[in-house]
């Protein structure tokens, strides 16, 4: 490669360098916020201080779906399979909630009974897609 | 071999060798692509099983994963062509970064947009600030930038270099967007389609689905040859090939 070629390649790679070093400086600057959740462990270790809104997420415990019969009122327990917390929600449910699927919680977190109080429930699917007659052909 | 690489490369380079080239291919792969494009929007929507989890919203994974698929390597090959551009000074590169940009905006849009209107019905919301969907957006506002600095310079020029720039900056982006659903906790689900592994949706499903990504890809060649035609005829309209060109026909 040319002289003056090779000065200008530097040069390209100083720009993708000093680029690359300011988005980790700014990934190290949010780097407690840049999770969306927080898994029942990291509550367990780490129990967020406040009143401020946090997101909880994990799996519907099999079996700790609990509806009121009069109301809209559910309460359940979301786990990561070593810790779990409680979560109690007044409202529609996304349709991909169930048990033992993927949940995100957000609401505000009592300490005291390791609980989360939810005002917005957000069902996350997986990356498995399977045909609804595989499916059933299989669990036959 | 390395010889015949080097005079395609130059070749590449000279106006009136690609409008020519360009000008034969553009019928071909438009066709070709836009059949793809129906046929596995049919295919998709129509014929593959329902998902057992889902229900049939499902379905728009054959327009949000080819749309979001093409916008990531559109800018990849946008930042090689501002590499090229700043190191070579081939003026080709900067009509290709010129064409490509609202193309890979487009996709990008497309992207965005089906993804909100599954993420509606399945997640329970349009948008999340997750790190995937923010990354996304970033990407979409690096494409916006490029589009909007192209006509804030007085020469062509120093508009192709400032664009280049800007390109190589937002590069660092992109394997941002690629692995933020391994890295951190996301709402977004991880890649369903794996190149090294097994993929995990199933075959039925996967067969029109990688019908339809590679008619986007197709149909960013063809709109991507129009596009950079159309730059070339308007920075070329003076010149001397360009006007024997348009006097002949």
């Amino acid at each position: 490669m040319k002289q003056h070629r090779l000065k200008r390649l530097y040069g390209v790679l100083f720009i993708v360098f000093c680029s690359a070093l300011a988005f980790v400086l700014v990934y190290f600057a949010i780097r407690d916020n840049v999770n969306l959740f927080y898994s029942p462990s990291d509550l367990f270790e780490n129990p967020p201080q406040g009143r401020n809104a946090i997101r909880a997420g994990g799996l519907v415990e099999i079996g700790s779906v609990r509806r009121a019969t009069d109301s809209l009122e559910i309460e359940f327990i979301i786990t990561d399979l070593k810790k779990s917390i409680a979560v109690n929600y007044t409202g529609i449910l996304p349709d991909l909630f169930k048990e033992n699927a993927g949940v995100v919680a957000t609401g505000y977190f009592d300490k005291s009974k390791m609980s989360l109080d939810a005002y917005q429930i957000l069902a996350k699917h997986d990356e498995n897609y399977v045909p609804k007659e595989v499916k059933k052909a299989l669990e036959k | 071999m390395f010889k015949t690489l080097k005079n395609f490369y130059h070749k590449l380079g000279s106006y009136p060798w690609f409008y020519k080239i360009s000008g034969k291919v553009i019928p071909f792969v438009g066709v070709f692509s836009i059949s793809l494009i129906i046929i596995s929007s049919i295919w998709g929507l129509f014929f593959s099983p329902t998902d057992a989890v889902q229900g049939d919203v499902y379905r728009i994974i054959y327009f949000h994963v080819p749309a979001v698929s093409v916008s990531q390597v559109i800018y990849y090959s946008m930042s090689v062509a501002a590499a090229v551009f700043l190191i070579w000074r081939m003026k080709m590169a900067g009509v290709y970064i010129k064409s490509l940009a609202p193309i890979g905006a487009a996709f990008t849009f497309i992207g965005l947009l089906s993804g909100a209107i599954w993420g509606q019905p399945t997640w329970g919301t349009w948008w999340v600030w997750d790190a995937r969907l923010t990354s996304t957006l970033v990407l979409f506002l690096f494409y916006l930038a490029i589009i909007g600095m192209q006509s804030t310079f007085a020469s062509r020029k120093s508009a192709d270099t400032a664009v280049s720039i800007i390109t190589l900056v937002g590069v660092v982006n992109l394997p941002i967007v690629k692995k933020s659903v391994d890295w951190w906790n996301t709402l977004h689900q991880p890649a369903s389609i794996s190149i090294s592994g097994e993929s995990s949706i199933s075959s039925e499903m996967l067969i029109p689905l990688l019908l339809s990504i590679l008619g986007a890809y197709l149909f960013v060649f063809f709109t991507g040859l129009l596009f950079m035609r159309a730059e070339i005829s308007t920075r070329e309209q003076n010149k001397e090939w360009f006007k024997k060109l348009s006097s002949n026909n």
